[in-house]
């Protein structure tokens, strides 16, 4: 890719989704785009950006910030985080819980739906008190197309291999030709929705835990300082909100208690303007 | 260090695999079917064996379930590493005292989160 291209679609990411784009992984953008441009029917991925600038198609723009927004996968990524989860932040909730009130989570920027459904399989294994209490898990990301993969439940042997544990394999999935199928049951403790963290998203309602992880750290300063402040405002007064260990996000909202290992707590005693 | 026996009857599979498992720290050695491995294990147990199903003279359940019964046969942790991707042949490894289960091909990474979630890092 030439500079004014790498310009041009580093742009259209930050419009699109607040992304920063590593000008200088070249080899990374091209593998990103590659697919993209092989898919849309392009015969390279000049061709394809040529006709983003002269078109303007929306679709195709979007597949584009989708193609670059994309995000690692794998089953119960910092397993601890899960083990946490379940033993202690889920409980906790559950406790302080108004009875008929289910614990609400939100996996954002869920891509082809890993986390979430490994949110799911943590809570089946959560004591009693939370089951008791019913858990939402909804799946949020930019892509359609990874929605649909991550609403299908079906993942390659190399997908099903990058952190599942196998005995959670042999009693969740069932070998459908080439590929590993989910459960319905499991399936179906996740919602999926479409969702773009660089705009507003309160129409969600709020949660008790969200986990965004691997997505701000590839956010343009100001785009995540809003997607912040947007996290903040989703979640309830008391509520989690989870990155990566090691993500670097900058400055926190003054609206958290930073935490250990990426889990920051909303402050509960902030009132909130309706 | 922690030792891992790897056993395969390809010796490009062994080479691959014991890159990879030294990468992460532990001693390697090898062997080519199960009666290998179940000769070396008399000799030294390791922490870990990664087991291939198919091979010639002993197969690798058929290795697991002699070394299960053999004296101090109950400590090292067994990732199976095979082409057999159904669910009977897992269970059946399981049911045979494996702790995790590699579905060839893998990569270095799966060969980690494995070895991970079989708690031997």
């Amino acid at each position: 890719m030439k500079p004014d291209e790498i310009e041009f679609v580093a742009e259209i990411a930050r419009v699109g989704a607040g992304l920063n784009v590593d000008r200088e992984k070249i080899y990374l953008l091209e593998s990103r785009l590659a697919p993209v441009a092989r898919r849309e029917g392009f015969g390279s991925i000049r061709e394809m950006l040529l006709s983003v600038r002269q078109r303007r198609e929306e679709k195709l723009i979007w597949a584009v910030v989708e193609a670059l927004a994309q995000g690692e996968a794998a089953f119960f990524r910092e397993p601890r985080l899960f083990e946490r989860l379940r033993e202690e932040i889920l409980p906790a909730l559950a406790l302080r819980r108004p009875e008929g009130q289910a614990i609400r989570i939100f996996s954002a920027g869920c891509g082809s739906g890993q986390e979430a459904y490994s949110l799911a399989l943590s809570v089946e294994d959560a004591g009693a008190g939370v089951l008791a209490c019913g858990v939402e898990i909804m799946g949020g990301d930019l892509s359609e197309r990874a929605l649909e993969k991550a609403q299908s439940g079906l993942y390659t042997q190399f997908e099903v291999q990058r952190g599942l544990p196998i005995r959670l394999l042999v009693r969740h999935f069932e070998k459908r030709d080439e590929l590993w199928a989910l459960s319905p049951r499991i399936r179906s403790m996740v919602v999926w929705k479409r969702v773009n963290l660089n705009l507003d998203f309160r129409g969600l309602g709020r949660f008790d835990v969200i986990l965004c992880r691997g997505v701000l750290g590839n956010m343009e300063p100001a785009a995540r300082t809003r997607a912040l402040e947007r996290l903040s405002a989703a979640l309830q007064p008391g509520g989690y909100l989870v990155l990566g260990a090691d993500e670097a996000v900058g400055e926190m909202p003054d609206t958290f208690q930073p935490g250990e290992g990426g889990v920051h707590r909303r402050k509960p005693d902030v009132r909130v303007a309706a | 260090m922690k030792t891992c026996l790897v056993v395969d009857d390809s010796r490009v599979i062994r080479k691959v695999a014991r890159r990879i498992i030294e990468d992460m720290g532990f001693e390697v050695s090898e062997a080519g079917d199960g009666a290998e491995a179940l000769a070396w294990c008399r000799t030294s147990m390791p922490d870990a064996v990664l087991l291939d199903w198919n091979m010639p003279v002993m197969d690798g359940i058929e290795f697991l379930r002699q070394l299960r019964s053999a004296p101090g046969g109950e400590r090292p942790t067994v990732v199976f590493c095979t082409v057999e991707n159904d669910l009977a042949h897992i269970r059946e490894a399981l049911d045979c005292g494996a702790a995790e289960y590699i579905m060839k091909p893998f990569d270095s990474d799966i060969v980690q989160s494995k070895f991970a979630l079989a708690g031997l890092l």
